[in-house]
């Protein structure tokens, strides 16, 4: 079995979000960057134990600058086989899509693992349209997978609960909480990742769809007005007529 | 040329992401001097269908077909993607909700379209087509401008306020070819928490932290809730210990809620939880700590203990009501 699992790197979930550039750059100035943690705890470690228990090929496959390149031997580190590297600093989905769709294509994966979305763009799309884009189903928000054979038997988020669905590989999953727990790289695949093999590769012809043309942040709180335990009545009086939302 | 709106459905009654996307989707048609039509999939009564005007519609595309009462991302693609011929739509809009993250993205493959999940915003068309979008889990806002002659939008719940009319939708049926090989997803069950609000639909959520001490007491959540009419949810740490469900769970690594009130009770409010609830309107804190980082993040706040507070201001909203 050949498992792709695509991770993004994303600054870390306490990292101050702040723009340079007039508002048209993330500011990394000090900013620690992380595998995106749905990607590394969720999709990554469930292959992970997919290889342990029924054994498979772990890719990893990721679109980025030479900077990702720490986050991608994390990853090594963490069990993953091997990694490719989609040399573009392209944010619009569907370029990053289709360029992944094109290395699966070649390497013909049983399974392709993706998070639910990145915590910086939050777009929860990649997923989806690579399995558009090679005709795979598509199974969003997992937060359990289990494998017979060629069936996988998974429970997606929905609505106010749960949906158990069946589908025969190849597939494409993107993965929530639920489905794994994290994991802390060991000394020895921290070490023998060094070694494993990270090919960079060119980016195909692609369009790019959208651009971000600028950045803001929310206005600032007023400040919390602080109520007397005593006096919950003033709290009432105030969400029914200064806020009005009860 | 029209703005096309896919209207998600659960047991034949529209959902309210989906009045909100119809809603959308028709104010985004009077920008560009066209008309909205929705689209529903699986079964549905005719009031239902109807009532999508209401929201803006002027026609509804229905499929009644019961195999489409689950989601099935191919076969959704499909219909959509011939919906969006049939009318000409330059605008396909979805909901952000689950089910939305299941279709949208591959709609917007399918038709090489620009697509943005997560819009707070009508499209800025005075200079491209921009919507804002919120990034960094609700701690920053993106203008993206969408390059392309079809665009798809999804609508982040619980942003833009219903402002329902009597108008009613013309209903027409709609007849996509689609045979039971198309269905490569099977639904083997489905289980929901039945006669519950959804979380991320609600417009109040009462939410329960470590500072509960423990799952014998959330009734002091659950009675203040009731009283609201709103929905529960918990933090992070509560749903991994087990006190609550996982369902429940808002945060980062949770669900995401926008309600018009999130009242917090004994959760400190880590930066994480704050990644799922900061889209919220008004925010209340109770705490006993005054140095929770959660009173910063709030409107409202008592420094007090929730045993003592929340049974009184459940009396006091039992009162006013």
């Amino acid at each position: 079995m050949k498992i792709l699992v695509c991770i993004s790197k994303t600054p870390d979930t306490t990292a101050k979000i702040a723009f340079t550039d007039n508002n048209t750059k993330f500011n990394e100035a000090g900013v620690q960057f992380i595998i995106n943690p749905y990607d590394e705890w969720y999709a990554l470690v469930r292959a992970l134990e997919l290889k342990e228990t029924l054994g498979a090929t772990v890719h990893l496959v990721t679109a980025g600058g030479a900077d990702t390149e720490p986050i991608i031997r994390k990853a090594l580190a963490l069990g993953g086989d091997e990694a490719f590297r989609i040399n573009t600093d392209s944010q619009d989905s569907f370029y990053i899509a289709t360029q992944i769709a094109e290395h699966a294509r070649k390497q013909a994966y049983d399974l392709i693992f993706t998070g639910k979305e990145t915590i910086d763009y939050n777009g929860a799309a990649i997923g989806g349209m690579v399995a558009e884009l090679l005709d795979l189903p598509y199974v969003s928000i997992a937060a359990k997978f289990e494998l017979n054979g060629t069936e996988a038997t998974i429970n997606r988020e929905i609505e106010g609960g749960e949906e158990v669905v069946k589908v025969t590989l190849p597939v494409v999953v993107s993965c929530q909480k639920g489905m794994a727990e994290q994991r802390i790289p060991g000394m020895r695949g921290i070490m023998a990742a060094r070694t494993k093999p990270l090919a960079v590769v060119e980016p195909v012809a692609a369009d790019t769809l959208t651009t971000v043309s600028s950045f803001e942040l929310p206005p600032a709180k007023a400040g919390v007005k602080l109520i007397s335990p005593d006096n919950v009545d003033e709290l009432v009086k105030l969400l029914h007529d200064e806020a009005k939302v009860i | 040329m029209s703005v096309l709106i896919f209207a998600d459905q659960a047991h034949g009654k529209i959902k309210k992401v989906a009045f909100e996307a119809v809603q959308y989707g028709a104010k985004v048609a009077q920008q560009l001097g066209t008309t909205a039509t929705a689209l529903v999939l699986g079964t549905a009564a005719n009031e239902e269908l109807e009532a999508l005007g209401n929201y803006g519609a002027a026609k509804v595309l229905h499929v009644a077909d019961a195999r489409l009462n689950e989601v099935e991302g191919t076969v959704f693609t499909k219909i959509i993607a011939d919906a969006v011929a049939q009318e000409a739509a330059q605008v396909v809009i979805f909901g952000h909700n689950f089910d939305g993250k299941a279709v949208a993205p591959r709609v917007a493959a399918r038709l090489k379209a620009g697509f943005v999940s997560g819009a707070v915003s009508l499209p800025d068309t005075s200079n491209g087509f921009v919507v804002k979008k919120s990034v960094f889990s609700g701690k920053a806002f993106a203008n993206v401008s969408i390059n392309t002659a079809v665009k798809v939008i999804a609508v982040m719940p619980n942003t833009f306020a219903l402002e329902p009319t009597a108008a009613k939708a013309a209903v027409a049926t709609f007849s996509p070819a689609i045979s039971d090989a198309d269905f490569k997803v099977k639904v083997s069950s489905v289980e929901t928490v039945s006669g519950e609000v959804p979380l991320t639909e609600a417009d109040i959520v009462v939410s329960g932290g470590r500072g509960l001490k423990g799952p014998e007491n959330w009734g002091l959540v659950e009675d203040l809730a009731k009283s609201l009419g709103a929905a529960t949810a918990c933090s992070r740490p509560v749903a991994d210990t087990g006190w609550r469900p996982h369902h429940e769970h808002v945060g980062q690594t949770g669900l995401t809620v926008r309600p018009n009130l999130y009242i917090a009770i004994g959760i400190s409010g880590a930066i994480q939880h704050l990644a799922g609830v900061n889209g919220s309107k008004v925010i209340v804190v109770i705490n006993k700590d005054p140095e929770a980082p959660f009173f910063k993040a709030a409107d409202y706040g008592i420094v007090g203990d929730a045993f003592e507070v929340v049974p009184k201001l459940t009396a006091a909203i039992k009162q006013m009501k």
